[in-house]
């Protein structure tokens, strides 16, 4: 057992928590406490001696799914002649026990590969309309090993066996025929108590929560078919294997230039905690930083209470000036997603700035300041940037030059010794003119001027990535690649 | 002051076994098994998943404060009560604040009682003297300090502490981890049982590591539907089952947008105990949009879930 808890504890250290070894420590106390055949408690206990954050969560329990896999009771991996009765120990004995149960018994043990796909089809619909927790997990079974196509020894990733899966259970078109039965079922209700009327179907308000308490079986059930091909994954080819093909990295980690569709939207979850985070630290720095000079009137009065010994001495609060910020943004489709994370950070704390004006440019440039005015929520503006922005000026591919021209001609005369600029972009410029001179005259205006790149330090200046001809001008270029740099960049600026 | 002082414990006097042995005594395990825990919580009306019974009787065995994360009105503050009330302990609290220092958390001189003393002359050395007025009786405990000297058994509930600094927090290092606090001028003051501390954060900023790392960690996320019905049902008098689960399954759909500020449990027992107040049997679409502004706290994230769950209705 002990193997076993340093494997995983090696295996969450990889995949980014960081783990320390009293925390180990502690988690092997805790396996002293805890009974083992207690595999739900045994998972929080473990938790939370291990992971002291909740965005780590979903990776431990990934981890923790692929380790502790075959422990269970009800986890027999032998697919078809499993007996179903094993699984119903975790049934929740309030949830419809008898009919739904028993019924999918039937088919589940004596079915197997003799089902036809109708039958299948037809399972899962009862399995999601009764809510059987037991049927749903057998219908995740059948179904995997029905249209999965798993083979031994394949080196591919879970997430191949999921989409086939699901897209030969359709889950929409199920989600579909739910919907249509309450509709009738209700019509039907409503003819047999007299309200006889053609229109009469269900409220736009109990459609919504009938949608909603299908949508959430149906991902009780995508659940259940990813645990199950994970759980055949590591019979076939062992944890450790398998943790390593499937670890992914965490939200703050990604590279933001090339992630998926599903990663960006965890980036721009965690976005929003992580601004308010940055937003608060930073007042709490400025309030807090320094001790101002001697306040002596407050010490005075404060003395009053020790009979006039000055014991406990009052300082005044600094007030720190705050930098004005300029953020200028390739948003060509290379680099938008980091742009407007960044700009979404940027405003997010403008509090902290005296000012914040924000362009954006492909080849021509816009101001984009006004959208973020009077706005709650950064990201609202931030779509709006792609939707009115006036930011193509011939061809919509970028030109740095021809954008750092533009903005000196129209508000070069803006910046001031206080001011912080801030150029966000990979500096792949299609072979344009560079227009350095303009970064070099705003160095020589500005109090700092930083170039942000998304691009790996590998990368740059290979290809038509001219970043190192505006380096010379720069105070700094800095490699931007995951929230987590980025956060630690502005959260100094500031 | 003499030396032979420095590990006095006051109160009990010197008790020589603690301060060989560097740790406190571990009392009695307070809870038999995580289920005894689970139901000894339904108990006191506080109904608790896999997850916090489990963490709640590690807690115990393994004499380690918890640190409850999770949004606001969850339930963070309420699983310190109802544990303290469960185990029949005094609950100490300290609330954080910015600017909570030493003199506020732990103990403080009694200055003003300190300077009296003083001028009271009575012919003493100023040895003597000294050693007087940073005796006991001049020393004020704040709840951390309480927490530790007293003899009853105790919850410590240390709330909100992702408020306090970067640099207070290690105030509470050595309390969590050896249970016991530091006076220059008195010695350390050991602990006289060990008591069930919890931590609770609204994830304003990030802890330090030396804090998380001596804690259990816990978060506490809204409830699945099953749990938000029967919370409603334990915590609402009154309520019909129908409208409870009503009630659950529109707080789950009004969660699912995209909202500033998603309800909370305490929120929703407020709106499920306004809807029984009011009478309202069955909850229709029209209802349900009038009385939104208890669940939701923003104008624009009221406009948006009316507008999803009622301004489509067309039909009604």
């Amino acid at each position: 057992m002990l193997d076993l808890l340093t494997g995983f504890v090696g295996e969450l250290r990889a995949a980014g928590i960081p783990v320390s070894l009293s925390e180990h420590l502690d988690a092997a106390e805790t396996l002293r406490h805890v009974p083992l055949e207690d595999r739900e408690s045994i998972k929080y206990t473990l938790g939370a001696t291990l992971v002291k954050s909740s965005t780590h969560w979903p990776a431990y329990e990934t981890a923790f799914e692929i380790y502790f896999s075959l422990r269970g009771p009800g986890y027999a991996i032998d697919g078809e002649d499993e007996r179903l009765d094993e699984t119903s120990t975790e049934d929740d004995p309030s949830n419809q026990p008898g009919q739904g149960g028993r019924q999918g018994k039937g088919k589940g043990g004596g079915g197997g590969e003799g089902m036809t796909p109708e039958e299948l089809a037809d399972m899962l619909y009862k399995a999601l309309l009764g809510a059987n927790n037991s049927m749903i997990q057998a219908v995740a079974r059948q179904a995997v090993s029905r249209y999965g196509g798993m083979e031994a020894g394949r080196p591919v990733g879970g997430t191949y066996y999921l989409y086939r899966t699901l897209r030969n259970l359709d889950l929409d078109k199920v989600m579909e025929r739910l919907i249509d039965q309450a509709r009738q079922a209700t019509s039907a209700e409503n003819d047999e108590a007299g309200h006889a009327g053609p229109d009469v179907t269900l409220t736009p308000l109990e459609e919504r929560l009938l949608r909603d308490e299908y949508q959430s079986r149906i991902d009780k059930l995508r659940k259940e078919i990813e645990s199950e091909i994970r759980r055949r994954l590591v019979a076939d080819r062992g944890s450790e294997a398998l943790a390593r093909s499937i670890r992914k990295p965490l939200p703050e980690d990604i590279d933001v230039m090339h992630a998926t569709r599903d990663e960006l939207v965890a980036l721009r979850r965690s976005l929003a905690p992580l601004s308010r985070k940055l937003a608060v630290r930073l007042a709490r720095k400025r309030r807090h930083g320094r001790k101002g000079p001697l306040d002596f009137r407050s010490t005075v009065r404060h003395s009053l209470s020790t009979g006039g010994v000055p014991v406990d001495p009052k300082f005044r609060y600094p007030r720190p000036s705050k930098p004005e910020i300029i953020v200028i943004a390739d948003i060509s489709g290379s680099v938008a997603s980091f742009a407007r994370f960044t700009l979404h950070l940027v405003h997010a704390i403008s509090s902290q700035f005296s000012k914040v004006r924000s362009f954006v440019f492909i080849d021509g440039i816009d101001e984009v300041t006004s959208f973020f005015e009077g706005v709650d929520d950064p990201s609202e503006a931030v779509h709006r940037i792609n939707t009115e922005a006036d930011v193509v000026w011939v061809d919509g591919h970028s030109d740095y030059g021809h954008a750092l021209t533009v903005f000196w001609e129209k508000w070069g005369e803006e910046i001031t010794p206080r001011t912080s600029v801030l150029l966000l972009g990979d500096a792949r410029n299609n072979y344009h003119s560079s227009g350095s001179w303009v970064v070099k005259e705003i160095r020589s205006r500005a109090r700092h001027v930083y170039w942000l790149n998304p691009e790996p330090r590998a990368y740059w200046d290979s290809g038509d990535s001219i970043v190192g001809e505006y380096a010379n001008y720069c105070d700094e270029v800095v490699e931007c690649r995951t929230l987590r740099q980025l956060e630690t960049f502005v959260g100094e600026l500031a | 002051m003499s030396s032979d002082q420095s590990d006095m414990v006051p109160g009990s006097g010197a008790l020589p076994e603690q301060i060989t042995s560097g740790f406190p005594e571990a009392g009695p395990p307070r809870f038999d098994s995580i289920d005894a825990v689970r139901s000894g919580l339904a108990r006191v009306d506080y109904l608790a998943d896999d997850g916090i019974s489990g963490v709640v009787y590690l807690a115990d065995r393994l004499a380690k404060p918890v640190l409850v994360e999770g949004p606001a009105g969850t339930g963070k503050t309420e699983l310190a009560k109802s544990v303290a009330r469960l185990t029949n302990s005094r609950l100490i609290r300290l609330q954080c604040y910015e600017g909570l220092d030493e003199s506020k958390a732990l103990y403080e001189w009694n200055y003003k009682k300190q300077l009296l003393r003083i001028q009271a002359d009575s012919g003493q050395s100023w040895q003597e003297l000294e050693e007087d007025i940073f005796s006991e009786e001049f020393l004020l405990t704040r709840p951390l300090l309480e927490a530790i000297k007293s003899t009853e058994p105790v919850v410590l509930l240390i709330d909100e502490v992702d408020r306090v600094e970067l640099e207070t927090e290690a105030l509470l290092l050595e309390i969590l981890s050896e249970y016991q606090v530091s006076i220059p001028e008195l010695g350390t003051v050991r602990a006289q049982q060990i008591p069930l501390v919890f931590l609770t954060s609204n994830n304003t900023r990030e802890l330090s590591e030396a804090l998380k790392r001596r804690c259990l960690f816990l978060h506490i996320d809204y409830p699945q539907l099953e749990r938000e019905r029967a919370i409603i049902e334990t915590r609402v008098p009154g309520i019909s089952q129908a409208l409870a689960d009503q009630v659950a399954r529109i707080v789950r759909s009004i969660r699912s947008l995209d909202l500033k500020k998603a309800p909370s449990v305490s929120e929703t027992l407020d709106w499920a105990r306004t809807l029984v107040v009011l009478g309202v049997e069955s909850i229709d679409a029209e209802q349900a949009k009038d009385t939104l502004h208890i669940l939701l706290k923003y104008r624009s994230d009221i406009d948006r879930a009316s507008k999803e769950l009622a301004g489509l209705d067309t039909t009604g």
